[in-house]
């Protein structure tokens, strides 16, 4: 079906099914328990989860095929956000002209800059990109102001044109009369649930970029991005120049970025500078590389896994561990929770850290590998048939 | 031409930060070759040892002081720093005022330790892994070490002034002949300026004039040859590290009255010296210091307004676009070496 064959076309159905069923599997406990605040199951949560999820699966078929290290893809979801508040500015406030033009800026912007880029490979690359985003975003702080507004960030103004917003016109972010924020909420017992149009929206698109995504990966494109990655040498003796190849892949990396960062904006119609900065950068990198970089779940997974924590776990404060550690005696709960304060709650960036590290060090398949590992131990016999299109094949770069 | 003269002042000082960073940079790429993203984080380590040394001195007891009363008229409470009553009031306050300068000497046994830690601990799994591995596992482990250091000091920066007799600046103007106050420069700046003169002269003959330093370089040229001659190099490159942990520690130490140190200035200073040493040239000490330098300068010269408004926000891009011109034109930077990360 669509062009897969049997098995993926099962990933693909199970992908779909998770996804729309998402408002439910995120909110499996009642609003009134205890754990109601792990419920991850509200719009603008679930709305993060898609659009990065797209901008992970995008530096992936970059990163995760070619190997080449991008530092600076933060650049074009900052560009893909700036194109469509403009659009908003001067027709309406529709989305899809928006996210068309973001798509559209930022892979010119993808152009532009790994045309050059890719002029050199390894450590080199790394650094290129990166002064490249930086450039961009020092710029769009500084002398581009008129275009992207400065420090404030860019928003929509009374006074814009807004040529085809009309006299009564949706003064919220749609789609074609289907507002962004519209929700439907579903009291089930004690649950409740929450359908986002949003949240769909992006779904359904993050569902289609996933569907590409996966048939690059099985296309002989994808075939000629990976030998890149196993031995670029070898494929520059054989006659053929693979830069073509990994611009192409630049390039529609650059456009997913590009995408997520209009839907960014279309969800909240909004952009700033700060988008663009390498810490920026160096989240998706973390996304991908904490979900398995190089297999076709594992950013998205990565993906939900730091928005879930950047969201949720920054919320465990004191009160919520003394809540848990009650029915131990005071000076044992003191102890425990003096232990667990700094990983908790603001600093949930450390426990990232160190999650990334021991990630780095002993599962450089990330979660995916994790998984595998797991479902290994429960099978007791190595399934190689199985793992090798999704594992990561261990292979140096060429530029090493 | 005192303009002109001012802004290269101005430059140095930023130059010199961005050149010690860049040498200890070099130094752990030239010898081990690894791509360190956690050097930043060493630089904020040291920043950080200089709060702590201070902090640590100016520890005090309180103590009811009869003659004096508060604004509500009870009997005020005066700090005493343990330093003042142990060495006399004289001796102790000044030993708090130069507690930046003494923080090197703190500072340094701690960056080594460090750096053997780190190197031992973690880098050393990572030599035969892909660059790309050794990128993130230090990246993580900076993002590890400023999580760290805000939760130990907040998130605030936190001023860290120099000794008093360094407070104000020096009249460069009067000196050469030009107008009073047209070239005034810092003295701390200055005392930077030379203080990294010192260190980078110290690592070079380091280097060049001892045994020691002669089977680095020649391990740095050809390790596997050293190893074979008999030579345990691997120590000898793990105490490199530790070395180029401390240059990085001490830069920090010294840099922290000139920028109040606060828990993000690590990659800040990251992505720049990243640029320095790819300029200079990955694995050349002289390019990563020249390279420092001279981005330290340019950086300062765009900020001219008189270049700024020809060229509109080229200050906030030179460093990047002289990077990118470079990587583009001498892939081997000002003064890289052959074979060294190229395809």
């Amino acid at each position: 079906m669509l062009g897969l064959n049997q098995r993926d076309t099962k990933f693909l159905l199970i992908v779909v099914a998770l996804t729309l069923f998402t408002p439910i599997l995120l909110q499996p406990f009642p609003s009134d328990s205890g754990l109601a605040q792990f419920n991850a199951g509200y719009p603008d949560l679930m709305q993060r989860f898609a659009i990065f999820g797209i901008f992970a699966i995008g530096f992936n078929i970059l990163f995760g095929l070619t190997g080449y290290l991008s530092f600076g893809h933060a650049a074009f979801l900052g560009v893909g956000s700036y194109s469509t508040v403009w659009m908003f500015k001067l027709l309406n406030y529709n989305v899809l002209p928006g996210l068309v033009l973001a798509i559209i800026v930022s892979g010119l912007f993808a152009l532009l800059i790994g045309f050059v880029s890719l002029r050199r490979s390894g450590i080199y690359f790394s650094i290129l990109t990166l002064a490249f985003a930086q450039m961009s975003f020092n710029l769009a702080y500084s002398v581009l102001t008129p275009i992207t507004n400065g420090e404030t960030g860019l928003q929509v103004y009374n006074d814009d044109p807004q040529i085809l917003l009309g006299e009564n016109g949706i003064t919220t972010t749609h789609f074609f009369g289907f507002k962004m924020n519209a929700s439907w909420i579903a009291d089930v017992g004690p649950w409740q649930f929450t359908f986002n149009f949003g949240y769909y929206f992006s779904a359904v698109i993050a569902i289609l970029a996933f569907y590409l995504s996966l048939r690059i990966f099985r296309s002989p494109f994808g075939l000629m991005l990976r030998a890149v990655k196993s031995n670029q040498q070898r494929m520059n003796y054989t006659g053929l120049s693979s830069r073509p190849y990994t611009l192409a892949a630049f390039v529609i990396s650059g456009m997913y970025a590009g995408l997520a960062g209009g839907l960014l904006a279309s969800m909240d119609p909004l952009a700033g500078a700060e988008r663009m900065q390498w810490t920026a950068s160096g989240e998706v990198v973390l996304m991908t590389i904490l979900g398995g970089a190089g297999t076709l779940m594992g950013p998205v997974l990565g993906a939900g896994f730091i928005k879930y924590f950047e969201n949720i776990f920054s919320k465990i404060n004191d009160q919520v561990l003394h809540g848990w550690f009650a029915f131990l005696p005071d000076g044992l709960e003191n102890a425990i929770i003096w232990v667990l304060h700094p990983f908790v709650g603001k600093g949930w960036h450390l426990t990232l850290g160190i999650l990334f590290m021991l990630v780095v060090v002993f599962l450089p398949g990330g979660l995916v590998e994790l998984g595998q590992r797991i479902r290994n131990l429960f099978r007791r016999k190595p399934d190689s048939e199985d793992d090798s299109n999704h594992k990561p094949q261990h292979a140096p770069h060429a530029a090493e | 031409m005192d303009v002109i003269l001012l802004q290269i002042l101005n430059g140095l000082d930023k130059g010199s930060a961005y050149a010690l960073i860049a040498l200890g940079l070099t130094l752990i790429f030239g010898t081990l070759g690894v791509v360190n993203f956690a050097h930043g984080a060493l630089f904020m380590i040291g920043a950080f040892c200089s709060v702590t040394l201070q902090r640590l001195l100016s520890f005090s007891y309180k103590t009811i002081d009869p003659t004096k009363v508060d604004f509500l008229g009870n009997p005020a409470t005066v700090k005493t720093p343990y330093v003042v009553s142990w060495f006399g009031e004289n001796a102790g306050a000044s030993i708090i005022d130069w507690s930046v300068p003494l923080a090197i000497l703190f500072s340094i046994p701690i960056m080594i330790a460090f750096g053997f830690i780190m190197e031992r601990g973690l880098i050393k799994h990572f030599y035969k892994r892909p660059h790309a591995d050794q990128i993130l596992v230090t990246f993580g482990l900076a993002i590890v070490l400023q999580e760290i250091i805000k939760a130990l000091y907040g998130a605030n920066p936190i001023p860290t002034p120099a000794p008093d007799i360094f407070f104000g600046s020096y009249d460069f103007g009067a000196l050469l002949g030009f107008a009073e106050n047209t070239i005034s420069y810092p003295y701390w700046r200055m005392v930077y300026f030379l203080f990294s003169l010192v260190v980078i002269g110290a690592v070079f003959s380091f280097l060049q004039f001892t045994t020691f330093g002669m089977v680095v370089r020649a391990g740095m040229a050809d390790r596997e040859t050293v190893g074979l001659l008999g030579i345990d190099i691997d120590k000898r490159f793990t105490f490199m590290f530790g070395l180029a942990a401390a240059v990085t520690g001490i830069a920090g130490v010294m840099y922290a009255p000139i920028n109040s140190p606060n828990y993000h200035m690590g990659m800040d200073f990251l992505v720049l010296s990243f640029v320095v040493v790819v300029v200079g040239g990955m694995g050349s000490l002289p390019g990563a210091v020249l390279a420092g330098f001279l981005l330290g300068v340019l950086e300062s010269f765009a900020s001219m307004n008189a270049i700024k408004n020809i060229i509109p926000g080229i200050d906030q891009i030179i460093i990047y676009l002289v990077a990118i011109l470079i990587l583009l034109t001498r892939p081997r930077g000002l003064m890289g070496r052959k074979g060294v990360m190229e395809e």
